[in-house]
């Protein structure tokens, strides 16, 4: 039972992901013919050199332009601009954000829709962290690096949401403006400065536990350098909201 | 306020509190035994808070989920996925 007013407008930004958009794409309108709800996908690709336009043109083809909005980039300028740029061609009353590289999976997406219709939230946040949550392909150094980071945003910022730099989100679209247009961070802590100032902003957020495939095998996204801008990230917060 | 300043304020306000206890500026009396017990009492609280960060974040860590059947069933759909996206007329490389 899909409610006629709501539109959904999900923003896919890519870089490099020629291999992954048919696939995310697929499994984005299985997810959404089978909850009924209206939908687009807008796909901001930020100049990828593999030829991800191309694969985009061709789910265009496929899909067709209601569905399938190309909104690319002349280069790679950031994930804040990204949305911005997204949501000023977004249709949609709602923005459902995620990765476009199947760590995300769109069979989500319902429960999502269904959470934010529950309680009329602002914000519904995945979550890695609680309930029926993971993650997939994650040693223990990782788990351990995670969770204790998690633990000390926790106890400093108290956010009221469980997982602050996972990016599988869906917002109500000028609760969206109102966030990025106050958001300065980038990469990761960007998705945690965004939760955080939900909460400062007094919006409401509802939380669904979401899987999160790790499919980038022998290569530790977590280095030396992650700890020292999530740390940095974590004192402006810490002192600024 | 930021969440700087309400650390700041409630840190203040144990901290005095724990002083003016220590130092008899309240005039209730605390038996030389109460303040053998009070003024190592921020080393505790510590040493407490320490053991329970450390027991939290390792129960966290032993019970994060590991998604083995997500996985799975990904792959699954990835193959569908390619199938379908063929029959439609996509072009894999």
């Amino acid at each position: 039972m899909a409610d006629k007013m709501d539109k959904y407008s999900i923003l896919l930004p890519t870089y490099n992901e020629r291999e992954n958009l048919p696939l995310i794409v697929w499994l984005i309108v299985n997810a959404f013919s089978e909850s009924g709800n209206d939908y687009e996908i807008i796909i901001i690709d930020d100049g990828s050199p593999d030829g991800t336009q191309e694969a985009a043109k061709q789910l265009e083809d496929i899909y067709g332009t209601e569905i399938i909005r190309l909104r690319p980039r002349p280069s790679k300028l950031g994930l804040g601009t990204a949305y911005i740029h997204g949501m000023q061609h977004a249709r949609g009353n709602f923005i459902i954000i995620m990765d476009a590289d199947l760590s995300h999976h769109p069979k989500f997406i319902p429960e999502f829709i269904r959470k934010q219709k529950e309680g009329n939230f602002d914000v519904v946040s995945g979550t890695r962290y609680i309930g029926s949550g993971g993650v997939f392909g994650w040693d223990l150094r990782r788990k351990l690096i995670s969770r204790g980071a998690n633990y000390l945003t926790q106890i400093l910022l108290r956010p009221g949401a469980s997982d602050l730099t996972g990016s599988f989100r869906l917002y109500k679209k000028d609760v969206l403006q109102c966030l990025v247009d106050a958001c300065v961070s980038k990469g990761f802590i960007f998705q945690m400065e965004m939760i955080v100032r939900a909460r400062q902003f007094g919006y409401t957020i509802g939380e669904v536990p979401i899987t999160f495939v790790d499919r980038v095998y022998g290569e530790s996204k977590l280095g030396g350098s992650e700890v020292v801008s999530f740390a940095k990230g974590l004192l402006y917060l810490f002192a600024t909201t | 306020m930021t969440k700087l300043t309400e650390w700041i304020v409630l840190a203040g306000l144990a901290f005095s509190l724990w002083i003016t206890l220590l130092v008899d500026f309240f005039p209730i009396r605390i038996s030389y035994e109460a303040k053998e017990v009070l003024w190592p009492m921020p080393v505790y609280a510590l040493i407490a808070f320490g053991c329970y960060s450390l027991a939290t974040i390792g129960y966290r860590v032993a019970t994060f989920n590991d998604c083995l059947e997500a996985s799975k069933s990904l792959k699954q759909e990835i193959k569908d996925a390619r199938e379908d996206l063929t029959r439609k007329g996509y072009k894999f490389d």
